[in-house]
C-alpha cells in the first residue's frame, strides 16, 4: 500500500469503511498501480480477500506485493487471499472438458455466457466460517479488470448483474468490501465498456480514476488521479467531494503532489 | 496436464482451484535471485538459455526481436511469455519484415520456431528469411553506412541544449558475434539454407488445416482461431515448453509468430464491416493465447491490420490485451513521402505500449517521435523532430527577444521541459536557417509589397513565410509607377 495514498483517502489499515463499493477507472494509462494498492492494503487490514485476477499471472501480483510488503504466497497458504488465476484457469477450461461446473465456464459457450458460476465461486469464497472463531476481520473482493469481461464475449449487462448479486453478497450480507478496476476507452467509442462504466460509477462509494496527463508523456508526472467520494443512497442535493492529484510511481511507492507542483518544476 | 489434474480432484472446495500449489508449475515470470528461490523452483535452470538475458529492472527473462533497435526501446527485449502486436503499416512491407527478423534471431539462437499465416506457406516464409551479419566480411560496408549517414546536425554544437544531451543514441554499433543478445540481418541476401534446416519449426498454414477435425466444441470463436489454439497448444504440450509432459524436458523458448491476424483469410470479418457477427472473437482468441504464453516458455509476435479494423472499440480492447503494442505508419503513397523534414525516412514506429511487468514502473524511453528507415541493408530507428517543432518554429521566429513564463501544466506552454526545449529549439532553428540561406539569391517580395523583409537572418526563402511581424518599411515609389 502506498502511504501517500492512504493519507489522501484518509483511512489506514485499522480504520476502514465497511460496506463499500470503490471503483478504480484508469483512462489513457495503466491503473494497475492502485490494484496493488488495495491488494497490500486489504491484506495489511487483516482481511479476507478474494482476488479474481483476469489480465496477469499470480507471479506478477506476488512480486510487486513483496515490494509493497505482503506475501501472496504466505496469505494464500493460511487462507486469506483466495486466488482466481484467470488466464491459467482459462487454459485449463478451454483446451479440455471440466467434470464440475468451472468459475470461466463461459469460455466455452458459443453463445454470450453469464457469470453466476464466478459469482457462486466468490460467495463460497468469502462465507464466513462456521466455528465461530473470526480470524478476519471482513470480507474483499477485488477484481481486476472487469473490461476484459466485455472482450471474452459477455454483455455489459450480465456484468453488472454480477456486480450487484457481489455487491448484496459482501457488501450488505458481511459488510465487506469490493474494488474493481474499469477500464475506460475515452474516445474509442466502447459502448458496452461505457455502459459499465457509467453503471457501475452510479452505484460506487469511492472513485479512483487515473488519467494520462491532457499535454501527453512526462518523465516527471506519469498522471493525474481524480479522487471522488460519493453517497449514492443519499439524494444528489448533497454535493460530492472531489479532489484532484497529479502523481509519479516510483519503484516502491507512488508520490503525490498538487497538481503543478511536481517536484521536478520547483 | 498436471495442473489440471490437481485442480479436477480438489474441484470440491473452492479454494484448490487458484491454490493448488502445483511444483512443477513453469510460469516464464521468475525472479532472478537468491530472494526468489524460495517459491520458485525453476528459477536456476532458466539462466542458461540460449538467446535470453535477464533485465536489469526486474530479473524478467528476455528474448531479442531482431532488431536491436527496438530491444532497446521496448526495455532490453521482449519478455518470455508476452505478447508483441506490430499495427501493420498499410501494404504491410514492413511490418513483415519485422516478422521475418524474429523468427531469424530465433534460427539464429536456436528456439523452436511456430509459424502461422494464412497467406503465405511458412515453408515459404522461412526461405525468405534475412542473412545474419555474423562476421568482419560486412564490418566494411557497415563503415560505410555509418559514414554517410552523419548528418551535418552533428557538427553543430548546441548551446542551450542540455536537454538533447539526454537524449538516448540509438544503436549504432557494427555487427556482432553470434552469442550476443540481439544481431544485426542484411534484408538483401537470404538466410543459409543450413541454417534453416538445422533449426526446429512448425508450420501452421490455415488453407491446408480447413478439413481437420477439432477436440474444442463450438464456442464463439471463428474456426480457424480455434484450429490455431489447438495447434499451438498440442505443439507446446508435446514439446514440454509448458514444463507438464513429465517425458520431456524442454530448456528452450518457443517463438511463436502468427501473421495477419484478424485478417478475412482467418475467416473473421472483423476487417470487413464495423458490426460483426463474431466480434468477439479476436479478442477471445488472444486472451487464450496469453493464458498460454503465461504458463509457458515462448514469446509471440503478432502481425495485425488494424487499419483495416473498422471499429475502434475492437482496437482498444486488442491493444488492452496484448503487452507490447507496436505501430508502423510507412510513408509509402502519403503525402509525408514529399516532406523534407522525412527524406531520409521510410516511415514513422510508433511505441504505443508496454507492459509493467512484476513491477509498478517500466522501461520507457523519453523520445517519443521516431522514424524508421530501410537503408541498404540495415533497419534503423531514429529519433525525428515532429511536425508540431515545425510549427512551432513559425510561432517563434528568431531576431526577437522572448520571455518565457512558467505555468503548472507538465508538459504545456510554459513549463520548464517546454521552455528548455524551445530555447534549444530556436538555438538549433538559427544553425539550420544558415543552411538553408543562399546569399546570392534576390530578395524576394513577400505579401502585397507593402511590407519588405527587413534586413537580418533570411528563413524560409519557399514563399510560404509570410512578412515579418513588426517591420513596416515605406514601400518604395517603382510598386506604384502606373499612376
Amino acid at each position: 500500500m502506498f502511504p501517500e495514498l492512504n493519507n489522501l483517502l484518509n483511512t489506514t489499515p485499522d480504520r476502514t469503511e465497511q460496506g463499500k463499493l470503490t471503483l478504480l477507472c484508469d483512462a489513457k494509462t495503466d491503473g494497475s498501480f492502485l490494484v496493488h494498492h488495495f491488494l497490500s492494503f486489504y491484506l495489511k487490514a487483516n482481511c479476507k480477500v478474494c482476488f479474481v485476477a483476469l489480465v496477469q499471472s499470480f507471479s506478477h501480483y506476488n512480486i510487486v506485493g513483496r515490494k509493497l510488503g505482503v506475501s501472496l504466497t504466505a496469505a494464500r497458504e493460511c487462507g486469506q487471499l483466495v486466488f482466481l488465476e484467470g488466464l491459467k484457469s482459462s487454459v485449463d477450461v478451454f483446451f479440455r472438458a471440466q467434470a464440475e461446473p468451472h468459475p470461466l465456464q463461459f469460455l466455452r459457450e458459443a453463445d454470450a455466457g453469464s457469470l453466476q458460476p464466478v459469482y457462486e465461486f466468490v460467495r463460497e469464497a468469502l462465507k464466513p466460517v462456521e466455528d465461530g472463531q473470526a480470524a478476519w476481520r471482513y470480507p474483499v473482493l477485488l477484481v481486476d479488470d472487469l473490461s476484459v469481461l466485455l472482450s471474452l464475449g459477455l454483455g455489459a449487462v450480465a456484468v453488472l448483474d454480477f456486480m450487484h448479486y457481489c455487491r448484496v453478497a459482501v457488501c450488505w450480507e458481511q459488510k465487506g468490501n469490493i474494488v474493481a478496476l474499469v477500464h475506460d476507452s475515452g474516445d474509442a467509442e466502447d459502448e458496452e465498456n461505457d455502459i459499465l462504466l457509467n453503471g457501475l460509477s452510479h452505484q460506487s462509494h469511492l472513485i479512483l480514476r487515473a488519467e494520462g496527463l491532457a499535454t501527453g508523456f512526462c518523465r516527471d508526472v506519469h498522471g493525474q488521479l481524480r479522487i471522488l467520494w460519493r453517497t449514492p443512497s443519499q439524494p444528489a442535493a448533497q454535493r460530492d467531494r472531489s479532489l484532484t492529484y497529479q502523481y509519479k510511481i516510483q519503484d516502491k511507492s507512488v508520490s503525490f503532489f498538487a497538481k503543478g507542483m511536481s517536484p521536478a518544476v520547483l | 496436464m498436471a495442473a489440471a489434474a490437481t485442480c479436477g480432484t480438489g474441484a470440491g472446495s473452492t479454494g484448490s482451484i487458484g491454490a493448488a500449489a502445483c511444483k512443477n508449475n513453469v510460469t516464464s515470470f521468475q525472479r532472478k535471485g537468491p530472494r526468489a528461490s524460495g517459491t520458485d523452483s525453476g528459477c536456476s535452470r532458466l539462466v542458461s538459455i540460449a538467446g535470453t538475458r535477464p533485465s536489469v529492472r526486474n530479473g524478467q527473462l528476455l528474448v531479442s526481436t531482431g532488431l536491436p533497435a527496438l530491444d532497446q526501446l521496448l526495455g532490453g527485449g521482449l519478455a518470455v511469455g508476452t505478447v508483441l502486436l506490430i499495427e501493420e503499416d498499410k501494404y504491410n512491407t514492413y511490418s513483415s519484415l519485422l516478422f521475418k527478423y524474429f523468427l531469424a534471431e530465433g534460427i539464429i539462437n536456436g528456439h523452436t520456431l511456430l509459424v502461422a499465416s494464412a497467406k503465405e506457406n511458412p515453408a515459404d516464409t522461412l526461405q525468405e528469411l534475412p542473412a545474419p551479419l555474423l562476421d568482419d566480411n560486412c564490418k566494411k560496408d557497415f563503415d560505410e553506412d555509418v559514414c554517410n549517414h552523419k548528418t551535418p546536425d552533428s557538427n553543430i554544437k548546441m548551446k542551450i541544449a542540455w536537454r538533447y544531451q539526454l537524449l538516448p543514441k540509438m544503436e549504432q554499433s557494427g555487427p556482432v558475434s553470434s552469442s550476443r543478445f540481439g544481431h544485426y540481418y542484411d534484408a538483401s541476401k537470404r538466410m543459409p539454407q543450413e541454417l534453416i534446416e538445422a533449426s526446429k519449426w512448425h508450420g501452421f498454414f490455415f488453407p491446408e488445416k480447413l478439413s481437420s477435425t477439432l477436440t474444442i466444441e463450438p464456442c464463439s470463436l471463428t474456426g480457424g482461431y480455434r484450429k490455431l489454439l489447438q495447434f499451438i497448444q498440442n505443439v507446446i504440450y508435446e514439446e514440454g515448453f509448458d514444463g507438464s509432459n513429465p517425458q520431456k524436458k524442454q530448456k528452450n523458448i518457443l517463438r511463436i509468430g502468427i501473421q495477419n491476424l484478424g485478417s478475412p483469410l482467418w475467416g473473421d470479418d472483423i476487417c470487413c464491416t464495423e458490426n460483426c457477427d463474431n466480434s468477439h472473437s479476436l479478442t477471445k482468441f488472444l486472451y487464450v493465447l496469453r493464458g498460454l504464453l503465461r504458463t509457458s516458455l515462448s514469446a509471440c509476435i503478432i502481425t495485425m491490420p488494424t487499419h483495416l479494423i473498422q471499429n475502434k472499440a475492437v482496437i482498444a480492447r486488442v491493444t488492452n490485451l496484448s503487452d507490447t503494442v507496436v505501430g508502423l505508419e510507412s510513408f509509402i503513397g502519403s503525402e509525408r513521402e514529399t516532406n523534407p523534414l522525412y527524406k531520409d525516412y521510410h516511415g514513422l514506429i510508433h511505441i504505443r505500449q508496454i507492459p509493467r511487468l512484476n513491477n509498478l514502473i517500466y522501461d520507457v524511453s523519453d523520445v517519443k517521435d521516431l522514424a524508421f528507415k530501410l537503408k541498404r541493408k540495415l533497419f534503423t530507428i531514429e529519433w525525428v523532430q515532429d511536425n508540431y517543432l515545425r510549427q512551432e518554429r513559425n510561432i517563434y521566429p528568431p531576431g526577437f527577444s522572448y520571455l518565457l513564463k512558467q505555468k503548472d501544466s507538465a508538459w504545456g506552454e510554459g513549463s520548464l521541459q517546454h521552455s528548455t526545449f524551445l530555447m534549444s529549439f530556436l538555438a538549433k532553428a538559427t544553425a539550420f536557417a544558415s543552411r538553408l540561406v543562399r546569399h546570392s539569391e534576390p530578395l524576394k517580395q513577400t505579401g502585397s509589397g507593402r511590407i519588405l523583409q527587413a534586413a537580418g537572418p533570411r528563413l524560409w526563402h519557399d514563399g510560404r513565410r509570410q512578412a515579418t511581424p513588426g517591420l513596416l518599411a515605406i514601400p518604395p515609389s517603382s510598386s506604384h509607377a502606373e499612376l
